[in-house]
């Protein structure tokens, strides 16, 4: 867990940029600012190519060890997007960055490697996301369910919004008590 | 004579259980009275708000994201409404932000004061538990009136916050704040100078600050074993760029960082000091002006409506960072609405707490990360496949008697 100074959001961009060139395929910074003295919260937005995702994450934890508070995710139609948040430079006062970066995987082939060999944190919401979006996290060391009873039917993801999501279920609760 | 041989064996606690406000599930292997490994089952209350919210408008939104959890019925929408002005660039103005401050402390104080008595409770101090109640009383009076609500507080709106502080109130929010600090030396020796707390809460349920780190805990429990993890700090958002405030952790007072449940108690008793601090300097230098960039709510959604964006937005609610993540499509309702609340990334630090520790410690060390889970019942023990059940008046009766025994 290496903690290098003077990591500003240009100079973690740049790093990234550098190792992965054109697999980082947009990145942003959106500044907002509050209070009276308008000092500003950073946010990054990094999107990157799912081939490198794993990579990516290893050269997060050599830049600095992050805090991973959760990922979340969104159905795109083809693609489901997961964007994991982290937080860096959170010891130091008004420099934490927000680094979110998001990876989008295709319906037909929704998988990706698991990060909890790096951040253990990561388990409980990658379960979440195995079961609320239906992609599946591989290597990931506990596959069971989290939030959803055991009884949830299979192959019903709550977050998607396409014929596996939740319409069936709700528009015809009869059907399931049977 | 049949031969012994010596095995370990599983206990059940949850779904419902006494030291936890709402349901959760352990499976706890022990070895007599050693715990030797844990594992937790979670969502037996998951009520799909996230997917209840597609179909309603930000503003809709606000009440059901207060509605998520009884005690963070402000952190909640606040983590909301931050996501949104992000994700549509509103700007708040800048009374409305030192506001959101005011009720923030408020409610973390009303927090801390309710969580230090649960604590005392867990551990068969019920006379501390009334003299902090009595304290969160006096806050929840507050509470009611700066928001005319007591629990639900209703209080936030997107871009701004619904009702002032006059300088008329402004006496009234001292007068509590002078109450506080008077009683606070009562509190502060009750909890840190007491013998017996003393023996049950130090090295008890030891969370390590690489362990702190590497299994993401947030809020006072991190902090508490000295992660500098506080986004008020590290992050400028409502009022607190301004502010004065610094990360507090247990070494401030004891000048040592053991991570166990002592320290997280001396954690929260410091913070319920930052809090008062922070609600003082917030009231000297509030400036004037509007409490809302725009009060006409048709308008604001009118707005919501067109824009396209995604924020996330982060608020350091009592027990640790909420964060939500917000995705405006151009449509009424947001696309995607994601809630992480603190105690989600603080069930994982349960594992080494518990590992090593007696039946009779669960309570207190499921208590000293604060769950927002909810209360109450029973406890099952499977021995050699015969199952019969701890009352929840039983595990607390251990829980008690460990404390007397301590005591003699």
């Amino acid at each position: 867990m290496t903690k290098e100074n003077n990591l500003t959001p240009d100079v973690i961009i740049k790093s990234f940029k550098d190792k992965f060139k054109t697999k980082i395929i947009d990145a942003q910074i959106k500044k907002k600012p509050a209070g009276s003295e308008k000092k500003e919260a950073i946010d990054i937005w990094m999107k990157v190519d799912k081939s490198v995702f794993k990579n990516v994450i290893k050269h997060l934890c050599d830049l600095q060890y992050p805090h991973l508070p959760v990922a979340s995710g969104n159905d795109l139609g083809k693609n489901i997007e997961l964007i994991y948040h982290f937080t860096l430079n959170f010891d130091k006062r008004l420099e934490e960055i927000n680094l979110n970066i998001s990876v989008e995987l295709p319906k037909s082939k929704p998988e990706i490697e698991t990060i909890c060999d790096l951040i253990p944190g990561a388990l409980i919401t990658e379960r979440e996301k195995q079961e609320f979006l239906g992609v599946k996290i591989k290597g990931i060391p506990d596959d069971r369910r989290v939030f959803l009873p055991d009884d949830f039917p299979k192959d019903v993801y709550p977050w998607r919004r396409d014929e596996k999501g939740l319409e069936k279920l709700y528009k015809n609760l009869h059907e399931v008590k049977k | 004579m049949s031969q012994t041989t010596k095995t370990t064996y599983h206990i059940p606690i949850g779904p419902i259980h006494p030291a936890l406000k709402e349901p959760v599930y352990f499976e706890f292997e022990i070895d007599g009275e050693r715990i030797v490994d844990v594992d937790v089952k979670l969502g037996h209350v998951h009520r799909a708000v996230e997917w209840a919210s597609r179909k309603r408008n930000p503003i809709q939104i606000m009440y059901l994201a207060e509605r998520i959890c009884g005690i963070c019925s402000y952190c909640h929408p606040a983590a909301f409404t931050l996501a949104v002005e992000k994700a549509a660039d509103i700007q708040v103005p800048e009374r409305a932000e030192y506001l959101r401050v005011i009720q923030a402390e408020v409610e973390r104080i009303t927090s801390h004061a309710l969580w230090a008595g649960v604590a005392a409770h867990e551990i068969g101090f019920d006379t501390v538990l009334f003299l902090t109640w009595e304290m969160r009383e006096k806050l929840m009076d507050l509470t009611e009136f700066l928001c005319g609500n007591r629990v639900t507080k209703g209080i936030l709106t997107i871009g701004g916050i619904r009702r002032d502080i006059t300088s008329d109130m402004v006496p009234k929010v001292t007068g509590v704040l002078d109450y506080l600090k008077d009683n606070f030396e009562r509190l502060r020796k009750i909890f840190l100078d007491d013998k017996t707390i003393k023996m049950r809460a130090q090295g008890a349920g030891i969370l390590t600050n690489d362990n702190a780190l590497k299994l993401c805990a947030v809020g006072p429990t991190t902090r508490a074993s000295g992660v500098k993890k506080d986004v008020r700090v590290g992050q400028s958002y409502f009022a607190y760029g301004d502010l004065n405030i610094d990360y507090v952790t247990p070494d401030t007072l004891t000048g040592e960082v053991n991570g166990d449940v002592y320290d997280r108690i001396i954690q929260r008793l410091l913070e319920i000091k930052q809090s008062i601090d922070l609600i003082e300097q917030c009231l000297d230098k509030m400036p004037k002006g509007d409490i809302t960039y725009e009060p006409k709510i048709a308008k604001v959604l009118n707005q919501l409506k067109k824009a396209e964006g995604e924020g996330v937005g982060r608020h350091e609610a009592p027990r640790g960072e909420v964060i939500h993540y917000v995705k405006l499509d151009g449509n009424e309702a947001p696309f995607t609405w994601k809630v992480r609340a603190p105690t989600y990334n603080n069930i994982l630090p349960w594992i080494p707490m518990l590992k090593g520790e007696q039946i009779a410690d669960i309570p207190i060390v499921a208590a000293s990360t604060d769950p927002c889970m909810s209360c109450t019942n029973r406890v099952g023990i499977v021995k050699d496949g015969n199952k019969y059940e701890l009352t929840k008046e039983e595990l607390h009766r251990l829980s008690v008697e460990k404390t007397r025994r301590l005591m003699r």
